[in-house]
């Protein structure tokens, strides 16, 4: 082209050695081909890899919590693997009160056209949070603000953690779990009560009315609360 | 009076890929020497023009965000200084009742979240939930879904075409788009019944084969659809206004895109030339002939080209699923996952308890689960499917192409004025009905 520009990535030609892309077919449930990665990264990190599933074709990783963030970076740096697309970040709750919550991430390398599965279970019990990757993906901003407007899963280092599909000042909880119910919390009555009570002001984050012309005009409790660094808005 | 000469181009080569594959760039100025003169980003705002900033909030009810997207701006004068994105007021919880619907019952639900693509929505639900199943389906589905897939990608340009012309001042080719978007509603409305919310596919098959003489409509569509398409591309492709708008906005670079998780046409406009249909087919994807147009610039101008030789590609893959259209059964030849027909039901004892069983308990599919990716006409839409061996899904996540893409919104707004926003957001083709769920 004119300004001699070259894709980063066309078609996978980095790895010549890697079969042409095929729709699978009769994929089993349990077992099959390992994405080649997860027993490099088992090198790489150790014993921080707990287990390695393949599940309809997929490979899952399982990846100590406190060692996730060293993992992830290390597929994303690495010069054999490359995992430069973060797809999703997601966590998995099951019926079954006693089993684990699990976080989910799906990595994407582009060149070697590799997908794997990164998890970390958190045993019911302990605190939910786990190291942010939105110093390797800036992909990881909403996904990881998702995850935790649903399911209450605190993304350490996130640098803006707060809720993105329900309100800021939402505090029935977090809809995702399974101990929340279908229908909320509360009754409709209750819901609908305090929908009309809502303040509009409110509507504004913290951060947004500061910018805001009628910042002078702020109640002193809010300019106060600015002043600290608050960042939602109530 | 002096008659001034007017010259009108008639031969317009628009229409092809340059040797590489990428859609082409025709200069819209020339020189005397009759050789291009390169197009430039607009000049930055002069920094004496910087005083108070001032908030202002666009949305959520408001034409041009596409939906109940807020955006709330901080302006130095016209200028972006910063851009906070609200979402989620479309919110309704997709995702928690899929957790209570069996499998067959969440693809209405699919319909509903990125609704300008319902047929490319329902058909990865399947997908993803025929691998969980551990089910093949037959090859007369295959080809029938691609059908689909494509389908719904042009309607979802189209509209896509239609809306940004408005926004940036266009209003003839809306009507055209519109248009055309009628003739594939009309297709699927003799399809499966339905327009917007098709419902066409079931686990292991599709709710209805294509009725006869159907196959001559899609084939007279893909006759007279390009022709739409070059008479829009006449119009605007080097209309001097749209070019004034559109390029040099909003720009990522390659690196950029990939980190940012973009997908689909935001992608490849920024010269990444990755497309779910090549890279991780599904469907025999691999066995069209179709090519993926990838932009340079990465700039709303090319992903308006890709998404116009998007539409051209769309229809090529057509013309092949009208030629390669297998016969055959289409659903598979399992009644523990699939209905058999409803004529059998009452006279048939087996197919009545198939039948009883499916609606009542539902399929169980093995514990396990399930990311299927497909590109969708935003990008890389994904569905993940987990499963405890019951007949509905422990979790049912849908990974939302227009949210990530969405998310570097401040990242391309921040620094350009605030009519390009504008511009801007109504590039990155978002549906709000998929990004809040």
């Amino acid at each position: 082209m004119s300004n001699g520009f070259t894709p980063v990535h066309a078609g996978g030609a980095l790895a010549s050695d890697a079969p042409a892309p095929a729709t699978l077919k009769n994929v089993p449930n349990r077992g099959g081909a390992v994405n080649p990665s997860a027993a490099a990264l088992k090198e790489h990190v150790g014993d921080a890899v707990k287990r390695v599933d393949v599940v309809c074709g997929e490979t899952t990783v399982v990846v100590d919590r406190a060692r996730v963030h060293d993992a992830i970076q290390w597929l994303h740096d690495d010069p054999a693997q490359r995992y430069d697309y973060l797809s999703d970040v997601t966590a998995v709750e099951f019926r079954d009160d006693e089993r684990p919550i699990e976080v989910v991430w799906h990595l994407r390398s582009l060149p070697y056209r590799r997908f794997i599965r990164v998890k970390v279970l958190l045993e019911r019990g302990s605190t939910l949070e786990v190291p942010t990757v939105w110093d390797i993906y800036r992909a990881a901003n909403w996904l990881e603000r998702e995850c935790y407007d649903m399911f209450g899963i605190r993304f350490a280092g996130h640098p803006d953690l707060r809720r993105i599909l329900m309100w800021e000042q939402y505090r029935e909880g977090y809809p995702l779990r399974k101990d929340f119910p279908l229908r909320g919390r509360f009754s409709r009555s209750e819901q609908l009560r305090q929908a009309l009570a809502a303040n509009p002001e409110a509507r504004y984050s913290m951060e947004e009315l500061s910018i805001a012309d009628a910042y002078e005009d702020l109640p002193t409790e809010m300019k106060r609360r600015l002043k600290a660094g608050e960042k939602t808005g109530e | 009076m002096a008659s001034i000469k007017r010259t009108v181009e008639v031969s317009l080569s628009t229409s092809g890929l340059d040797a590489e594959g990428r859609p082409q760039r025709v200069p819209l100025v020339t020189d005397e020497s009759g050789s291009p003169v390169p197009l430039e980003a607009p000049p930055a705002l002069e920094p004496e023009l910087s005083g108070d900033h001032m908030l202002i909030n666009i949305g959520p009810q408001h034409p041009a965000t596409h939906g109940v997207l807020r955006l709330v701006l901080e302006l130095d004068g016209e200028t972006v200084v910063r851009c906070i994105p609200h979402v989620g007021y479309l919110h309704c919880g997709f995702e928690k009742i899929g957790e209570y619907r069996q499998y067959n019952q969440i693809i209405p639900w699919t319909d509903r979240e990125d609704y300008l693509n319902s047929p490319g929505n329902n058909v990865a639900f399947a997908l993803g939930a025929e691998r969980l199943f551990g089910i093949e389906i037959t090859e007369r589905c295959k080809v029938l879904r691609v059908m689909a897939c494509e389908l719904s990608r042009i309607i979802s340009h189209l509209v896509w075409l239609g809306t940004t012309c408005i926004d940036i001042g266009a209003f003839t080719p809306f009507l055209w788009a519109f248009q055309e978007r009628e003739n594939v509603y009309e297709l699927l409305e003799n399809w499966i019944g339905a327009r917007l919310t098709t419902t066409l596919t079931r686990v292991g098959g599709m709710g209805a084969d294509i009725p006869d003489g159907w196959l001559d409509k899609l084939t007279a569509f893909t006759k007279h659809f390009p022709k739409t398409i070059d008479e829009i591309d006449r119009v605007v492709t080097r209309n001097g206004i749209w070019v004034g708008r559109c390029v040099g906005l909003g720009v990522m670079s390659p690196e950029e895109a990939v980190n940012y998780g973009l997908s689909g046409p935001m992608l490849r406009a920024s010269g990444v030339a990755y497309d779910v249909r090549k890279d991780f087919p599904y469907l025999d994807y691999e066995t069209y002939d179709f090519d993926v147009p990838v932009g340079t610039n990465g700039d709303v101008y090319d992903r308006y080209l890709i998404r116009m030789e998007e539409l051209r590609q769309s229809t090529r893959i057509l013309e092949q699923t009208i030629k390669r259209l297998p016969d055959g059964p289409v659903n598979i030849d399992d009644h523990r996952v699939i209905l058999p027909p409803k004529s059998k039901a009452t006279s048939d004892m087996e197919s009545m308890i198939h039948h009883f069983k499916q609606v009542m308990e539902g399929p169980r599919p093995p514990a396990g689960e399930a990311y299927v990716v497909v590109e969708s006409p935003k990008g890389e839409k994904g569905y993940y499917m987990v499963s405890d061996g019951s007949s509905k899904p422990v979790r049912w996540r849908i990974r939302p192409p227009s949210f990530v893409n969405l998310s570097a919104i401040p990242k391309m707004v921040e620094g350009h004025l605030l009519s390009d926003v504008i511009a801007i957001n109504a590039s990155i083709d978002i549906v709000m009905g998929e990004i809040d769920r």
